[in-house]
């Protein structure tokens, strides 16, 4: 069965989607990529979508339900690579993927999930105060 | 307007809604549309595809290339005999679904092309034509 592949770099996960997905193809994702959060207890999840040539509802459905999902299980999603043409077909389709967070590329989308842990411990200091 | 070629492709799987929108990536390269309007008229396709499949319990999609003066476009006809669509206004409506989905489908398609068209009766099936034009 096809399976995308899913990386583990220390306490985060990287999930690279380099192929035209068909629908069951995300729903294993899903249950792969929540299932692999759980198990090693990762902090946050990097989706590279960059080789995605199209977003329709159903795959934008599955982004913004993983991201959802991992933050029930503690972790955070960063969507990264969004091509400019889906970006605007997306929103012009009525998907805002609000909620989602995003980041450019790789570089930076890993750069926010590090410096997450630091805002959220940040964001306690202030309660505090 | 004239059609200067057609053909017609299966939809019964999942696997042919990915078949359809790269063919219609492949044809709207071939009409030298932009990035933007090649995205907007695979992820119609995506969409409508699906509906043919999930809804309309398989069908097939017949495309057209459109020759209108200067003007060229492609026009994609997704056809099924599923069970139809009885309340045509509220399945356009942003967000209203029968099943599982989110609801956008047919109005976030709409959305994305330049002529939308759909025909339906319930129990004989639908027949939705989109065209965007380059």
């Amino acid at each position: 069965m096809d399976r995308i592949p899913i990386l583990r770099m220390g306490e985060y996960l990287l999930v690279t989607i380099q192929v035209d997905m068909h629908d069951q193809l995300a729903m294993t994702l899903q249950d792969d990529l929540t299932t692999a959060v759980q198990r090693i207890g990762a902090k946050g999840v990097l989706i590279d979508i960059s080789a995605l040539e199209m977003v329709d509802s159903f795959i934008g459905r599955m982004i913004a339900n993983l991201s959802r999902m991992t933050r029930i299980l503690d972790a955070r999603t960063v969507v990264v690579g969004m091509r400019p043409a889906v970006a605007i077909t997306l929103v012009e389709l009525g998907l805002s993927l609000a909620g989602v967070e995003t980041a450019l590329d790789v570089e930076r989308g890993m750069r926010r999930l590090r410096a997450g842990v630091e805002e959220s411990g940040a964001a306690i200091v202030h309660l505090e105060e | 307007m004239s059609t200067s070629k057609n053909d017609v492709l299966p939809l019964r799987t999942e696997h042919d809604i990915v078949l359809a929108r790269q063919h219609v990536r492949r044809l709207t390269q071939e009409l030298g549309f932009g990035l933007v309007d090649q995205t907007k008229m695979v992820t119609a396709a995506s969409e409508l595809a699906r509906n043919a499949v999930i809804y309309g319990l398989g069908g097939v999609v017949r495309w057209e290339v459109l020759t209108d003066g200067t003007r060229r476009g492609l026009r994609l006809h997704f056809i099924d005999e599923g069970p139809g669509i009885g309340d045509l206004k509220q399945a356009l409506t942003d967000g209203w679904t029968s099943g599982s989905g989110l609801g956008l489908g047919l109005s976030g398609a709409k959305r994305l092309v330049n002529e939308f068209d759909i025909e339906t009766a319930v129990g004989r099936g639908t027949r939705v034509t989109v065209t965007r034009w380059k």
